[in-house]
């Protein structure tokens, strides 16, 4: 099973979801190559040999300089069939997502997404997928090659093995059509507003608190408890509260011992980010709310009604 | 501006869901919806359309027959056209094999935007646009937060793992847009009188010149062996907010856990 893994690096890294998918490539088959894509990152496949690929891929262009998914799906092309490669893996992300299916309907390959784990089964490849909310976990598998794959993001570790790799150059050509969209203005790291990492208890509100000024309800409770105030995608994207509060997918990862959801519905991009979470209390005024599958205490209510009261309990409790 | 917006039906969010286990597709035979954040993207369509003061927004949906009840909502919210691609074999289709169809589908369309929602809330895939933008040769932008069309082209500022970035794209060209970029409109009375006038075309696969062994389960390229159950959090404990004293029980149960 000849399989490439692609490797995202961000700010002259390599992204640790990418080296976790190749750790796990490395232990289902020695042969895994990984391929590299951007504009002087050659100096990375060193990093990335010493993190399990047999063989290194460098596509170093300046073309492919911003985080965009088409002109990486053009290289893919070509390298996958020039090499024979019957598997393709990527790490989760919004640019790996974009590159994987742009690839899968060019190559006309199977791609199979949000997999927590791979096996082989007699020598078949077979994803593990969660559905419906993860209620359900689905053995995934493909017709025919290439199989390309997109691991949900924080499902392998990465394993430094040491070992050096055989790094090759890749040529680069990318369509006309992938160079239309252009990178006007790239995100760097937000190193503005609080740090939710480190905190024991976390409060966080998402749309169902109707709008930006009641955050206030979730900072005080947040204050009463002693902890930080997260936030949704959905709210932060809507400008309610700073991009640096955001748990999820693409946001923070966080696992305080108690996180208290207040108005969020649980969708896997924020579940990924959270589930670590000692103790979860979600209240929602949606008794089929999906965060309430992975709930520890599931208050079906009002945000309104209950986090005030909440609020002044637990002042009374603590003394406060 | 011609829009052309890709919507889905999905299964009512409210019913339970489940995994039919013979044929491990999900069970359709509940009521169908059409998908929430795909109103998101009508509503930025319908907002492009009106802001530049002509043209038309097409609604495109790939789904059995009977989701034509959610064709005529995206009518009722504000479509003024719709297409959809309703045919037996396109049943069981995956990405490769959904991405052709609905490829097919707007290429006879030649919109100046293509607009697709967040994700499906019943595959969570979340990747199905790029996949047909690859099969257009157009360029593809998503996770939107905002949408602003000028001067031939669309500039979108799309949140990534490290904040957002700005990205322009020349028209004709597809964009996916997060589900806090607008806030969709509720179809009217009116809107929903009105929706069973407005144009609305079935499509075959044969009308997209396609074979039937390109798409459905015969054009896919990915399949499902088994189903599992996962590892459970252990017990959860559900309470409702009865008379009003949720916030006394979760402060026993917090208590009752050291955490507070
Ligand atoms: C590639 C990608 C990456 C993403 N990354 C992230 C990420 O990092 N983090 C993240 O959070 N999301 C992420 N998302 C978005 C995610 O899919 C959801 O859209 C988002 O988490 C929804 O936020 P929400 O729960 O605040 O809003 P909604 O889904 O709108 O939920 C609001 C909830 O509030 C409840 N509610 C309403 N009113 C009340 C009330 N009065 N009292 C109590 N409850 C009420 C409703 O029942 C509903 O369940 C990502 C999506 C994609 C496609
Ligand atoms: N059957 C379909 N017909 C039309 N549009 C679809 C269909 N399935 C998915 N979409 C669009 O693609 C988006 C992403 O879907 P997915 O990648 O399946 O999560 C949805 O939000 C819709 O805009």
């Amino acid at each position: 099973m000849p399989s490439l893994v692609y490797v995202e690096h961000h700010e002259g890294e390599p992204v640790k979801g990418s080296l976790g998918v190749l750790a796990k490539a490395a232990q289902l088959d020695g042969d895994v190559a990984a391929v590299l894509l951007g504009s002087g990152v050659e100096g990375l496949a060193e990093r990335v040999g010493r993190h399990g690929a047999a063989r290194v891929f460098v596509a170093d262009d300046p073309a492919l300089e911003a985080p965009l998914p088409q002109p990486r799906v053009d290289v893919l092309a070509k390298l996958v069939e020039s090499e024979g490669f019957d598997t393709v893996l990527f790490g989760a992300s919004v640019l790996a997502a974009d590159v994987a299916a742009g690839l899968a309907a060019r190559l006309d390959a199977g791609l199979n997404w949000d997999l927590v784990d791979l096996e082989l089964v007699d020598g078949k490849l077979v994803g593990k997928r969660p559905a419906l909310g993860d209620s359900v976990i689905v053995d995934v598998g493909w017709k025919g090659e290439p199989r390309l794959a997109l691991v949900r993001s924080g499902t392998f570790e990465p394993v430094e093995s040491g070992g050096g790799a055989e790094v090759s150059k890749v040529p680069v050509e990318i369509q006309d059509w992938s160079q239309q969209a252009v990178m006007v203005e790239q995100a760097h790291e937000e190193s503005e507003g609080p740090s939710i990492e480190d905190a024991d208890v976390i409060v966080a509100g998402g749309r169902g608190l109707g709008q930006a000024e009641n955050f206030s309800l979730v900072e005080e409770l947040a204050k009463a408890l002693g902890g930080a105030v997260a936030a949704t995608r959905a709210v932060v994207d809507a400008g309610w509260y700073p991009y640096a509060t955001q748990v999820g997918q693409t946001g923070k990862t966080v696992a305080p011992k108690l996180y208290i959801a207040c108005g969020i519905s649980g969708a896997i991009q924020h579940k990924v980010g959270m589930q670590g979470s000692g103790t979860i209390v979600a209240i929602n005024k949606d008794p089929n709310a999906p965060i309430f599958e992975y709930s520890d205490l599931a208050v079906v209510g009002d945000v309104h009604q209950i986090v005030p009261k909440l609020t002044e309990l637990v002042r009374e409790k603590r003394g406060a | 501006m011609k829009v052309a917006v890709c919507v889905k039906e999905v299964p009512d969010p409210s019913a339970p869901k489940r995994i039919d286990p013979q044929t491990f597709r999900l069970d359709r035979s509940v009521a169908g919806a059409l998908n929430d954040f795909d109103t998101h993207a009508l509503e930025e369509g319908l907002r492009v359309k009106e802001e530049t003061g002509a043209g038309e927004v097409v609604a495109v949906l790939m789904g059995p027959e009977r989701a034509g009840d959610s064709v005529r909502k995206a009518l009722a919210i504000g479509a003024d056209r719709a297409v959809h691609l309703a045919d037996e074999a396109l049943a069981g289709s995956d990405l490769v094999a959904t991405s052709k169809a609905l490829a097919k589908a707007l290429e006879r369309e030649g919109a100046d935007l293509v607009l697709f929602g967040q994700q499906a809330a019943d595959s969570d895939g979340a990747v199905l646009w790029a996949a047909v933008a690859d099969r257009l040769q157009l360029p593809v932008v998503s996770q939107a937060a905002s949408l602003e069309i000028a001067d031939g082209k669309a500039r979108v500022k799309r949140q990534t793992e490290y904040g957002y970035d700005v990205i322009e794209a020349s028209l004709p060209c597809v964009v996916a847009v997060s589900d806090a970029i607008n806030e969709p409109r509720y179809p009217s009375l009116k809107g929903i009188m009105g929706a069973k006038k407005k144009p609305q075309e079935t499509v075959s696969v044969a009308d997209l010149g396609l074979a039937a062994d390109d798409v459905g389960e015969a054009g896919s390229r990915t399949e499902v062996y088994a189903l599992g159950e996962p590892e459970s959090r252990g017990d959860r404990i559900k309470i409702e907010d009865e008379g009003g004293n949720a916030a006394e029980k979760i402060v026993e149960y917090l208590a009752g856990k050291k955490l507070i």
